[in-house]
This record gives C-alpha cells, sequence and structure tokens, in this order.
C-alpha cells in the first residue's frame, strides 16, 4: 500500500492500533471502539492521534472530538458503498475539520476525483511502481468540468456562467 | 428546446474518453468484468442476455430530429437496425459492440447526447410529462427544471454511489402525466396562496418488491430552493438509506421505516443548513435555462380549420386516428400528435431507422424540429397545425405509425423480459403481441375505451405494472413461467397500487384472462363513458375475481 498525498506518495508515519492491547509510541490510528473507551489514555499520550471510522460509523459521534484528531480516515469497504463522501462533506464544509483526511479501504483510480471533490486530500492505495502511480494521478485529470459546488474550490459551470453574464453585462 | 453550452459539451466530451479508457482497460483485460461492471453501468451500459446493451438518456423525453436522425443512424451502423423506447423516456440499443460503444458515444455527442447515468446507483434521468409546454392544463413548463436538476446530478460527487438507483420526475400539470408519486422523489408545480409558483415535494414513491406511493415532505417549496432541498434529501438517504439488502436499500424503504415525518424532520435540519449555500439558484440562471424553452414561434390560427373539417369528413381511418391519437393543444389551431409505437402484433416501443428517420422530417417539416418520448413507449409531434394533421398522419400510416390506439388496450406497456434481460423470470413481448393480436379489431378496442396494460417480466416492475389499470407480472414457478394480475392501479394525480386479483395464470391461460376481465367490464359498466377503471372503483374486485375464478 502507498499513501498518497498532495499528488506525492509520502511516508505513512502512522501506526494502526488494535482495540485491544498496549499503545505503542509515536503517531497512532485507533477504530471509533478504541477512541470512545480509551479517551484518556490516548490524550495522555505524547504522540498525535487519529481515528478510523467504519462505513456505518457516522462522524456525528466525534464532532465534540475533532480538534484532537490530525487524522480521520474514513473507510470504503467497497466501493460501491458511497456514505463516506457526505461524511467527508460533513467533515469539511460544515464542521470545519482542517487536517489530514484520509480514504482508506477500495479506493480506486475510477473514484478519486468524486473522493477529491468531497474534500478528502489523502489516500491509502495500490501502486506498486511510479507507473501505476502516474496512472492514478492522471485519473484525477480525467474531468474538468463540473456542476456541484463543494468545498474544493473548483469552479463551478454556474459560477462561470455567471462571470460570463457580467462580462457581457459590462461590455 | 435545451442547447448545450461549452461547458455542457465539454463534460460529456470528457466523460466518453474516461469511458473510453474504461473500455480499453476492460478489453485489455486490466479490468475484470467483475471491476469494469459498475463502471459500464455508470455509463447506461448493461450486459443482457445476448450482449451488451447501451442505454441513452433523453432528458426529460425532448429530443430534436438531428437527434433522432443520429439515433437513426447509430441503430443503422451498430446494432440491427432498430431501437426501443424505454418506460423512463430513453432509447436503448439492444445489439451493439462493446468495442463500439465509446464511439457510439461519441456519435451521440456530436449531437449533445450520452448515456451517463442512465444506469447503476446514482441519479437517473429525470422524467417529465410528454406534453410539456404544449398542453393547456400546465401552470409552467417543467423542462427547464428537470435541465436543472440534469445539471446538478451529472457526476454528483457526493452521490454517485447511493444505496440504490434513484429516480425524480416533474409534473407542471395537475393532471399528473408523469406518474410522479412513483418516483424516489416527485415534484409537482403548484401555486401557493399568493399567487407564487413552486412546488410539493413528494419522496418515497416506487414498485418492485414493495411497491409504495410517495409521501409528501414539503407542501410549497420556493423555486430558488431546488436544489439545496435535493440535496438536503439525497443527503439523509446517502448516510441512512438501508445498504444491507438490495432490496431494502431504495429510499421509500427509509421513508417507510422511520416515518415520513421524521424523515420530513431530517431533510429539514440538512436544508437549513445548505438553504443559502452556493446551491441557492440566483434568478439569472432560472431566466437563462429556461429561455431555452420559451415556446415556439407559433402562427395565430382561427379556432376552426375547414380544409382539417373536411379531410375528417372524408377519410374515415384518418377520423379514428384523430379521435385517438391527437389532442388538444394550448395555443389555437394547433394540435398534440401521439405517435403510436404499437402496431398490432408488434413490440412495443421498438422503432426502426427508417420510421426514426420519417419522425425526424415530420417533425422538421411540422413540429418546429422537437420530438417527445413517453412513459408509454410511444413519441410525440408535440406542436403540429391542425390543417397540417391530413399530411402528417398519410406519413405516419405510410410508415406504420399511425396506429390509432393512443390509450386504448393494444396500447400496451412491456419490458423486454426475458427475451433480452437477464433479471427477468418470464417473457413480456410475446405476451404483449399476443394480446395486442387479440383485441387488435379497431371497433372493438373502440367499444372498450380506455384502459392501460402494463407488462413486467419480473418483480423489479420496469412498465410499473402495479399501476396499470390491468397490470400482469410475470413469475417464475418451478421453471414455468406465471402470469399474476393486479387491478385497479393508476399512476396519476390519484395514484394507487393495484390489487392482486388471484393465483398466477400460465401462458396459455392469461390472453384469455384479460379478454374475461374485459367482457365482464363491459357487461356490468353503467355506460360507454364509464372506463375500466370506474368500473372497477364502482364495483371492486369481486364480479373480476369470480369471472377469473369462479365463485368460492
Amino acid at each position: 500500500m502507498a499513501l498518497v498525498k498532495n499528488n506525492l506518495v509520502v511516508k505513512d508515519s502512522w501506526v494502526k492500533v488494535d482495540d485491544e492491547g498496549d499503545l505503542p509510541a509515536g503517531d497512532i490510528l485507533v477504530s471509533l471502539t478504541r477512541w470512545t473507551e480509551d479517551r484518556d489514555a490516548l490524550l495522555a499520550r505524547k504522540g498525535q492521534v487519529g481515528v478510523c471510522l467504519k462505513s456505518d460509523e457516522n462522524p456525528e459521534q466525534i464532532l465534540q472530538d475533532l480538534s484532537f484528531f490530525q487524522v480521520i480516515a474514513l473507510e470504503f469497504p467497497a466501493f460501491t458503498d458511497g456514505r463516506a463522501y457526505s461524511y467527508a462533506r460533513l467533515l469539511r464544509e460544515r464542521h470545519g475539520y482542517k487536517d489530514e483526511l484520509r480514504a482508506v479501504g477500495n479506493v480506486l483510480r475510477d473514484q478519486v476525483l468524486l473522493m477529491h471533490r468531497c474534500g478528502f486530500d489523502a489516500f491509502e492505495i495500490k501502486a506498486p511502481d511510479e507507473k501505476a502511480l502516474q496512472i492514478w494521478l492522471d485519473a484525477q485529470k480525467e474531468m474538468t468540468t463540473f456542476y456541484q459546488p463543494t468545498g474544493d474550490g473548483r469552479k463551478t459551470v454556474m459560477s462561470l456562467r455567471q462571470r460570463k453574464r457580467m462580462a457581457r453585462g459590462a461590455s | 428546446m435545451y442547447k448545450y453550452d461549452d461547458y455542457d459539451q465539454q463534460l460529456v466530451d470528457e466523460r466518453i474518453e474516461q469511458f473510453r479508457d474504461q473500455v480499453n482497460r476492460r478489453l485489455s483485460g486490466e479490468l475484470s468484468e467483475e471491476e469494469f461492471r459498475p463502471l459500464r453501468l455508470m455509463n447506461g451500459v448493461y450486459l443482457q442476455l445476448h450482449a451488451y446493451m447501451l442505454r441513452v438518456a433523453i432528458p426529460y423525453g425532448t429530443m430534436n430530429s438531428a437527434q433522432m436522425r443520429q439515433f437513426a443512424y447509430i441503430a443503422r451502423n451498430y446494432d440491427k437496425g432498430y431501437g426501443h423506447f424505454t418506460t423512463r423516456q430513453n432509447i436503448q440499443f439492444n445489439w451493439p459492440k462493446l468495442v463500439d460503444l465509446p464511439d457510439i458515444l461519441t456519435e451521440l455527442s456530436k449531437v449533445q447526447m450520452h448515456a451517463i447515468q442512465t444506469s447503476g446507483n446514482c441519479i437517473r434521468n429525470t422524467t417529465t410529462d410528454q406534453y410539456a409546454g404544449a398542453s393547456f392544463d400546465e401552470l409552467e413548463d417543467p423542462r427547464p427544471w428537470c435541465e436543472i436538476i440534469r445539471q446538478w446530478s451529472t457526476m454528483h460527487p457526493e452521490f454517485t454511489y447511493l444505496p440504490r438507483k434513484f429516480k425524480m420526475a416533474v409534473t407542471g400539470a395537475p393532471n399528473d402525466r408523469a406518474a410522479v408519486a412513483i418516483h424516489d422523489i416527485g415534484l409537482r408545480i403548484r401555486r401557493d396562496e399568493q399567487g407564487e409558483l413552486g412546488f410539493e415535494v413528494m419522496v418515497g414513491g416506487g414498485l418492485g418488491r414493495t411497491p409504495m406511493i410517495g409521501k409528501t415532505i414539503c407542501e410549497f417549496l420556493p423555486k430558488e430552493d431546488l436544489l439545496s432541498y435535493l440535496e438536503a434529501i439525497l443527503r439523509v438517504y446517502n448516510q441512512f438509506g438501508r445498504r444491507d439488502n438490495k432490496y431494502k436499500a431504495r429510499i421509500k424503504i427509509l421513508v417507510h421505516e422511520i416515518g415520513a415525518e421524521k424523515f420530513a424532520e431530517l431533510v429539514e435540519k440538512e436544508w437549513e443548513e445548505i438553504r443559502d449555500s452556493a446551491l441557492h439558484l440566483p434568478a439569472e440562471e432560472i431566466e437563462e435555462i429556461s429561455a431555452h424553452f420559451t415556446p415556439p414561434p407559433f402562427d395565430v390560427l382561427p379556432a376552426l380549420s375547414s380544409s382539417f373539417s373536411e379531410k375528417v369528413g372524408q377519410d374515415e381511418k384518418f377520423a379514428y386516428w384523430v379521435q385517438n391519437n391527437v389532442r388538444e393543444h394550448k395555443q389555437q389551431g394547433y394540435a398534440i400528435v401521439n405517435i403510436s409505437l404499437k402496431p398490432i402484433g408488434g413490440i412495443p416501443g421498438d422503432i426502426s431507422h427508417a420510421q426514426m428517420d420519417v419522425v425526424a422530417d415530420l417533425a422538421d417539416q411540422f413540429s418546429f424540429g422537437e420530438i417527445r418520448s413517453t412513459h408509454e413507449q410511444n413519441l410525440v409531434l408535440a406542436h403540429v397545425k391542425r390543417d397540417d394533421l391530413y399530411a402528417v398522419w398519410l406519413k405516419l400510416d405510410e410508415y406504420g405509425l399511425a396506429t390509432p390506439n393512443s390509450g386504448l388496450i393494444t396500447d400496451l406497456i412491456a419490458c423486454p423480459g426475458l427475451d433480452y434481460c437477464a433479471l427477468a423470470n418470464s417473457r413480456s413481448i410475446p405476451l404483449a403481441q399476443r394480446i395486442s393480436e387479440r383485441f387488435g379489431e379497431l371497433d372493438r378496442q373502440h367499444e372498450i375505451g380506455k384502459v392501460q396494460v402494463k407488462i413486467s417480466g419480473c418483480i423489479n416492475a420496469c412498465t410499473h405494472h402495479h399501476v396499470g389499470h390491468i397490470g400482469i407480472l410475470g413469475v417464475d414457478k418451478k421453471g414455468q413461467e406465471f402470469y399474476q394480475i393486479t387491478l385497479g392501479g393508476r399512476a396519476d394525480e390519484n395514484a394507487k397500487i393495484g390489487k392482486i386479483v388471484g393465483a398466477g395464470l400460465s401462458t396459455d391461460e392469461v390472453v384469455d384472462a384479460v379478454e374475461t376481465l374485459i367482457n365482464t367490464y363491459l357487461g356490468l359498466r353503467e355506460s360507454k363513458e364509464e372506463t375500466f377503471l370506474d368500473a372497477f372503483n364502482r364495483v371492486g374486485e369481486t364480479p373480476f375475481k369470480e369471472a377469473l375464478y369462479g365463485a368460492r
């Protein structure tokens, strides 16, 4: 597995921790269960903490805790399970979550652009070599025209039309 | 009608290249059929029993003559010379080769057509009244709103992997010809007390295994809030719709399980958050899109046309056709023409490439170049001068397109069934053909009057058999085809699910059974004006049941 962030392969310094057993040093990713059960112990540690949510775990449950997380990983158990697209937009656009939002699980090139549009900025993918990675990056550029306003900052068709209308009006 | 601007065209072109790459990856073996499946589905490509099938979107059932000619071209060059209009106003090609699909899509894009989201668990083509912009009873043309929805829903990043497919319909008239109550979202344009136009919003209608009529969750939605409200509904559904069971994944199950009131509350809460976001529709944007749908330049014509009346008097065949297939138009001197794709003994909805070209020519010559497809699998020329009706009829008749059976018993709706479809349990087309032949005699059809027969080859209910006056559902019992009959359904503004009348009937029995039902109706109706549905509603199912199964 490779971690892609800002279109670069980066080293994944985060260790995924089981629901039981000792907490290792360094930056760790825990499940919602572990977070709920060991919240105090996790906060008392030195390293950073991130949480990994399954697709049936709605982020509503962690809204009070967002400031503690440097990573939130949302799982796609199958790419056809699209709940995390809504979760991602809500975390970013409504609840102001600014740190890493990572897509994990069945993350494929044909959905990565949609994920990015919804606010994901890190992707755990199978990219064994440079060529595979490049294909995957190119997939994000296949579409350049977007109708829907999301928090991704891409210009929508409606806003472009509005700009045209204004230009017409001015001339 | 709507014309793409550069942005619309660019999106479609980009999407084709994206799909071409996906097809190439499949052809090279990089993608397995399993991995390719959801990708092709998102672009309207099904794998049927014998071949791939391509479903092309006809947004809200409106197309122009150039688009129809392009369908003819594709049917000739990439298929077996014909196409099939579906119950959702789209067109299907049954025999394309996988390797040709990207090229077919390129041909379509040249006339501003595509196959985006005609399948898959995403927002599908929005459907509407086939008489939009022509009917005298409409408050407003619903098509600008359909187009606004089309754009918003096209490749929506959040709603492309929903729990299940999602269908919307809009009507601008109180007489609902778009069956909005049996859609995931149904929108009805209405006036509030101040006289402002807005939408009544219904959710959770649908058929299939669990047929349900949609519930109104918003009595009056201001127009400019349409997209934010839709986004709120979809967001609630995407998060909370069931994903554990394919048969319980439609929004109707969610609405049913938590209750319409609770669902409305969740939507309302979500909507409050996004109501004033960038989804709020600026008046100029609404105007710009509406401008594409301004009425065509009608001539000012007298109320009475002597040449038309003369022809009706002279030619009985023409008179029959006018009586059945021609509807009143809002503009004086004009008429709405229904083109029947239901020749006696034919396959409902099928049309040859030569017929497509003829329809395109007629549209150019007599109806401002515009054509509609209908939920009933027919076509419409929406704006024909009464003086031109005879010329139109002559041409249609020459090409087998003037069967005068609009709304009559042989205007059957049937799905492709086991002759094509991988999901079907039984054949639909041969049954439709047999019923059509049994009742083919014109005087008899007229005697019977308005009645709607809908045949689905499986419980997915593509033809909406639950809401047919007579619904027929094909089921498989130990390898044998059986047909279950429902009565009294309707899809209009008084939408209602039909009642199952009794045990399933064999292939040999079912046509006789339909005849028995019809004869029962003829025997008990109070007058010729009392339709099959009216009579059924008056007397209930018992006389029909007894006629079919004997008194018990």
